[in-house]
């Protein structure tokens, strides 16, 4: 077996994020004085395995992705600087590559070009190869490279006479038996520049039986200072420091500020330098934090401007807090921590120049904040001078969360991350299944509800009087912005609106309105142009009207136009071609009679510079296409011919303009495609020679049941099509390619581009009786969502199939209980003085209310604050019962006493008494430190009441250990419990054991059943086949993996194979050999036999596996669906990351061929960006095996032209050929 | 003492000649080379290697490669519902005594 693996939704959560003039454009062309204030921002993002460019509009406030780059490889630190006097930022990225990559952004070709690439160690992530920490000097002069132990490496850099970045051999200031903690640079403007680092050795401790070595280790901040004269790099100091030290910050220097450090601390800010007395602040606390729980700095920005720095420091709940310094000279007198605001935690918060804060979440949603205030208010404030220290330790300082005052979310970038569960169904019975993701964690998770295609938002929606047929926007005038009317026809009359202000009936257009349109367009400059069945009626700008009359009984059927070309069709096949002439008159030029009835017209732009196009294209009912030439020697003659399966219903031709650069990406050759809608529902593409008219390299992909119907359309400044069929698509392109992606709403019958004041890049459509206004957003995705919040982290859930409700169980560890939140909340608003208003805490809320929260200020909405902690040990879990149509909780069961809810299933039991019920394992008190222990575990049986909309607790059985997995099996209940496999049947007070088997290695985290074979994983061995035998009453294992997996992911394929994922990110398949199986199933003992004598305390037999691949994630589930009707099943899968994949089996050796052949080519000829060996990479725990990667082949478009001709001459095919089947392999996936 | 056994068990034996930049002159240098291994890479193990060193080592390395990996350290913090930043801080710190205090000396004939 063969894979394909193509990931359809790349990662959403960010590692780490830096801010930086990556383009080195300047906002406002000021003429060079102060560039470094008015070049713009990018936020450069690491995003696991992929580096995006982020940059903020300030107009609309929204972030805009520039570009996103697939490295294969882990990201592990990113840094930004710039050499003295330059205007643009370079940036380093330390990765598992081994390898110190800088990066330059070209703005002109939308690419990162790698600069430098040193390597210095082994890849992977190691312990003493540095790529961890990074840190590079504030005036870009050296950058140093961590490990977490041992090793730094420091880089000179430097310019050579072409002002060519030049980087150093490097230097080395190793200390061994020593871990990093952290790692910066000092600001100490033009000196010699300091590196500073938290380190900790640990030799003593190793040695010391006693542990008073280890009681004793002291962190110290150690100096490293690199000589330029010399260049050499000495330790220059080391100080010990507070034991909780965790995160150093620089601090502004050299003439801006006192230089030295900000050290974080478990619950303190100290400020320190070389030879400077520490200055130490406490970091307030929540009120409510439980005193066994520290204050930890997670996230740091730093923001300046002239004569002004601060600090905003994030901590692990999510308050972030400004530190300010009161300094003289280099002397620092007092250090003061003010509370700003609290916002989700984030892995990485930047502060922009433009007055905006860009907060990347490490679960959930990112956002961008605008700065209203910064923080000048009073409000809780701790400070150096007024910090007691008392006999029990610092006397802490308390402060209560509040809303947001100096910062305001302008916009929120979607973020999958973390995907806990994940279920692709058709519960909503549309043409494609809908992938229905669990995500988030604590107060802010959710259920997404994600489907393939981009989201529209409408703008307005008006009903019309009848239904009508076809709608179009025209312009007065060729210059202006803005349309001026929508007409629509209907069945016998045509309704003109104008579009101002309002969009309002007119009646002075001069459009006849007494019969329906065919067309209705602007022609040359200022004229427009109506084309009805009894003629084409031409306006001219002063008002005057030309009217051409179809001669005799004739009626026009069909007309395809440009701006200075009009040909239409009179019914029985006869075809008129207009000119327009110089004097904006339209005249009659050549007529032209085809065999038959004419199915459809089309006229391609005029090209720029040119007074008309060359090419008609004319579809008939004989199922073919042909290509006039309108030339004037040979008008109306047959340049080409194309066949088609099916009769064409609509035709367009789509213009690629030449383009070299501009912000969206690489030259553009100009190029024509003729685009055919058939009547079998396909879309037919095909490129048109731009000199000859002859047809190439074509391209089918079926859209839907109905025949799809062309419209163009303008999406971000450029040409881009509409198909309506059953589903409306758009073709368009986005970053260099064209994508042709359904679009998320319901049916439309026709549309057109439509601009105005309020939105200058929209799409009107009409759709039954209703006139409708949307844009359409966030291109270049693959899928859009909708999110319904849950209360707690969702852990799984189940579909239940009758009824289409979910069924998800929620729980979090160190949380409290819904009651006791509630009670904390009430008390914390007495506390404030406020009068409580009935409506904000309603026992019976559902959700976890961020409506209430907006109705309510007073009331902190969770999702914003986190639920307050508990003690590590306290758990709190829910059940319930969710209703996606509506979005509806039905049933909601908070679980009591300490139980956490971590398996569900439904379950038949033989006796047909109750239907379906509920499976649902818990475990109450559960630790997983030092080791894993619990008081109990249960499993429930809950019956559903209510017609499946509630639960009702049946009985409660308690089992010895966590009953982590669960399954139904031939009428009765399977439950891994710790390491037991046991099958239950239903008792009418408990659950009754049948059968049981103890020999599995840990613990039972999965199971699936197939016949009689039941398939269980172990949490850290692998698959287990198992067979229960009736008669016998015995389960037992006749075959096992030998390779030690630690699955966290578990998917059935086929009676013999199974999909797996390990937590190192593999994605694996083991299969029971074919001989082995059929001696198992032959066998009347079915191996039980063999399984009696059992082979080195295993399975007599073993699995083999047959395909691995290294996903470079945490894979959380795996599903075997088909994302497009009709399309082949394949393997989707999930991450913590909130990547979703997919990996499709090939169906002929041919194509197997084909691609690893790419695969190679790109491998040597593109290697990736950070460094990292693609095929090691792929194959980072386990050699990669019949997987082929379709990231890496899909980069193939963005090679140079030269690079693309020269793979394609390899492969013997064209360029085209290969972009033909890259689509083709994708659209059968999505 | 155990370990020089090995070495002289190298003296006349093939292995020798496999090792390379070894000359007849260097033989003495083997000890010295695998020392510069063993400072050089961490975790280069040595005849005389406790199970205690061993696991400590490994321990070490584990964490290392969990704070490498984001996305193991994020699945980490969502099972002990900690911030990642937490969960990293822990590890870190973590690394000191990986393996609890070690076993006091014994003198092993």
């Amino acid at each position: 077996m063969y894979l394909y693996s193509l990931t359809l939704q790349r990662a959403t959560g960010v590692v780490c994020a830096v801010i930086g003039s990556f383009s080195g454009r300047d906002s406002k062309k000021s003429g060079g004085s102060s560039s470094s204030s008015s070049s713009t921002q990018e936020i450069a993002v690491a995003r696991g395995t992929t580096l995006e460019l982020l940059r903020p509009d300030p107009e609309t406030g929204r972030l805009r992705t520039l570009l996103s780059v697939d490295v294969f490889g882990a990201i592990r630190s990113l840094a930004q600087f710039r050499l003295t006097g330059a205007t643009k930022d370079y940036l380093v990225v330390g990765s598992d590559s081994g390898r110190l990559v800088i990066l330059e952004y070209s703005p002109d070709r939308n690419r990162l070009d790698k600069v430098h690439q040193e390597t210095f160690g082994k890849s992977g992530c190691r312990r003493i190869v540095p790529g961890q920490l990074l840190a590079v000097d504030p005036k870009g002069r050296a950058l140093c490279i961590a490990a977490l132990e041992k090793q730094k490496l420091v880089y000179v850099l430097n310019r050579d006479a072409a002002a060519r970045l030049t980087i150093s051999s490097p230097l080395e200031a190793h200390k061994s038996n020593t871990l990093t903690f952290s790692l910066t640079a000092l600001d100490c403007g033009f000196d010699n520049p300091v590196f500073a680092a938290i380190e900790l050795e640990y030799a003593e401790s190793d040695r010391d039986p006693t542990g008073q070595a280890a009681e004793q280790a002291q962190k110290h901040l150690t100096f490293y200072e690199l000589d330029l004269g010399l260049n050499h790099v000495s330790r220059k100091a080391s100080e010990p420091i507070d034991n909780g030290a965790n995160l150093l910050v620089t601090v502004p220097g050299g003439g801006d500020g006192p230089s030295g450090l900000l050290v974080c601390c478990d619950n303190f800010v100290l400020y320190r330098n070389q030879g400077h007395p520490e200055v130490r602040a406490v970091i307030p606390r929540r009120a409510d934090l439980p005193a066994e729980r520290g204050v930890l700095i997670v996230a740091a920005a730093t923001h300046r401007q002239k004569n002004l720095f601060f600090f905003l420091l994030q901590t692990e709940y999510g308050d972030v807090f400004k530190v300010d310094l009161e300094y003289n000279n280099d002397t620092v007198s007092e250090l003061r921590i003010k509370y700003f605001d609290t916002i989700p935690v984030a892995s990485a918060i930047c502060v922009l120049r433009s007055g905006f804060l860009f907060s990347a979440s490490e679960f959930g949603n990112h956002a961008l904040y605008q700065f209203r205030d910064i923080g000048r208010d009073v409000d809780v404030e701790s400070s150096s001078a007024t910090l007691m220290e008392t006999e029990e330790g610092f006397q802490p300082v308390f402060f209560q969360p509040r809303a947001l005052k100096n910062l305001f979310r302008i916009d929120e970038i979607e973020s999958l991350m973390p995907i806990m569960d994940m279920r692709v169904a058709n519960l909503f019975d549309e043409e494609t299944p809908q992938v229905f993701t669990a995500c988030g964690r604590g107060p802010r998770s959710t259920l997404r509800i994600l489907r393939p295609g981009l989201a529209i938002s409408e703008m307005a929606r008006s009903m019309l009087p009848a239904e009508p047929i076809a709608v179009w926007t025209v312009k007065k005038n060729i210059n202006d912005m803005f349309d001026a009317y929508i007409v629509v026809s209907f069945a016998n009359v045509t309704l003109v609106l104008s579009i101002g202000e309002t969009i309002e009936e007119v009646s002075d257009s001069q459009f006849l309105d007494t019969t329906h349109s065919l067309a209705v367009s602007l022609l040359g400059e200022d004229s427009l142009m109506q084309v009805h069945p009894n003629g084409i009626r031409h306006i001219r700008e002063d008002g005057r009207v030309n009217e051409w009359r179809t001669p005799g009984k004739k009626t026009i059927t069909k007309v395809g136009s440009n701006r200075l070309q009009v040909v239409i069709a009179l019914s029985g096949g006869e075809l008129i071609y207009f000119e327009m002439d110089m004097t904006g008159q339209l005249m009659e030029v050549e007529k032209q009679d085809m065999s038959g009835d004419v199915a459809c017209l089309a006229i391609a732009p005029v090209p720029e510079g040119r007074q008309r196009s060359r090419f008609l294209a004319v579809g008939s009912y004989d199922n073919t296409i042909r290509i006039l030439s309108l030339d004037p020697d040979d008008c109306l003659q047959p340049l080409s011919v194309q066949s088609v399966s099916s009769a064409p219903e609509s035709l367009m031709f789509l213009e690629v303009q030449a383009s070299v650069g501009g912000e969206d990406g690489a030259d553009h050759p100009a190029n024509l495609f003729l685009n055919a809608g058939l009547q079998n529902g396909v879309l037919f593409r095909t490129n048109v020679d731009m000199v000859t008219g002859q047809l190439s390299d074509t391209r089918s992909r079926f859209l839907g049941l109905r025949p799809p119907k062309l419209f163009p359309c303008i999406v971000s400044h450029r040409q881009a099509m509409l198909c309506l069929s059953s589903r409306p698509w758009l073709g368009y392109i986005h970053q260099g390619h064209f994508l042709l992606t359904p679009l998320s709403c319901d049916t439309l019958e026709s549309a057109a581009s439509f601009s105005s004041d309020q939105c200058s890049e929209g799409v009107v459509a009409v759709a039954g009786d209703a006139l409708r206004i949307f844009t359409i957003e966030r291109l270049g995705e693959t899928f859009n969502e909708t999110a319904i919040p849950l209360r707690y982290t969702p852990r799984k859930f189940v579909i239940l199939p009758k009824k289409k409700y979910l069924a998800v169980i929620e729980s979090d560890k160190g949380a409290l209980s819904a009651e006791e939140r509630e009670a904390a909340k009430k008390e914390c608003l007495e506390a404030a003085g406020v009068t409580e208003n009935g409506n904000a805490n309603n026992g019976d809320q559902m959700e976890n209310g961020d409506e209430d929260g907006a109705e309510d200020r007073n009331t902190l909405p969770d999702e914003q604050y986190g639920y307050p902690k508990a003690e590590s040990e306290r758990w709190v879990s829910c059940i319930r019962i969710l209703d996606p149509r509506s979005r509806d909780t039905t049933c909601l069961l908070e679980l009591q006493d300490n139980e956490a809810a971590v398996s569900i299933c439904t379950v038949n039991f033989h006796d047909k008494e109750h239907g379906t019920l509920l499976a649902v394992g818990t475990a109450k008190g559960l630790q997983f430190w030092p080791k894993r222990n619990l008081s109990a575990g249960f499993i429930h049986i809950y019956k559903f009441v209510d017609e499946g909309r509630s639960l009702e607790l049946l009985h409660k059985t308690q089992v010895e250990e966590v009953p982590l997995a669960l399954c139904q099996f031939q009428g009765r209940l399977l439950a891994g419990v710790g390491s037991v496999l046991r099958l239950y049947d239903l008792g009418k007070r408990k659950l009754l054991r049948k059968c049981e088997n103890k020999l599995f290695p840990r613990t039972i985290v999965s199971i699936h059943t197939y016949r009689d074979r039941i398939y269980v994983g172990d949490m850290q061995e692998s698959f287990h086949y198992c067979k229960y035998r009736r008669d016998e009453n015995q389960l037992y294992i006749f075959a096992d993996d030998s390779v030690p997996r630690w699955l966290t992911a578990a998917n059935h394929i086929d009676f013999d194979t199974m999909a797996g994922a390990d937590k190192f990110g593999n994605i694996y398949f083991a299969r029971l050999p074919q001989d082995l199986s059929d001696e198992i199933e032959e066998d009347p003992t079915g191996g039980k036999i063999k399984w009696e004598q059992g082979k080195l305390n295993g399975a007599p037999n073993k699995v083999e596996e047959i395909v691995q691949f290294h996903v470079g994630d945490v894979v959380t589930c795996l599903q075997k669906a088909s994302l497009i009707p009709g399309g082949g099943e394949c393997l989707i899968y999930g991450t913590v990351m909130g990547n979703v994949g997919a990996l499709l089996a090939f169906t002929s050796r041919e194509d197997v061929d084909f691609f690893s052949h790419l695969e190679m080519h790109l491998r040597q000829e593109h290697p990736p960006l950070c460094g990292r060996d693609h095929m090691a990479y792929r194959s980072a725990y386990f050699p990669v095996k019949d997987v082929i990667d379709g990231d890496l082949c899909e980069q193939f478009p963005s090679l140079p032209a030269d690079m693309q001709r020269k793979i394609a001459d390899e492969l013997d095919r064209t360029p085209g050929e290969i972009l033909k089947k890259l689509e083709d392999i994708r659209n059968k996936i999505i | 003492m155990y370990f020089s056994n090995i070495l002289l068990n190298f003296d006349n034996d093939a292995a020798m000649i496999n090792l390379p930049f070894v000359k007849a002159s260097d033989r003495f240098n083997i000890n010295s080379q695998l020392e510069h291994l063993q400072a050089k890479y961490v975790g280069t193990g040595h005849a005389d290697l406790n199970r205690f060193e061993w696991a400590v080592n490994i321990q070490r390395d584990s964490y290392a490669s969990y704070i490498g990996h984001y996305p193991m350290l994020a699945y980490f913090s969502l099972a002990e519902n900690e911030s990642i930043g937490r969960e990293r801080y822990n590890f870190m710190q973590k690394m000191l005594l990986p393996c609890g205090l070690p076993p006091a000396e014994r003198d092993d004939d």
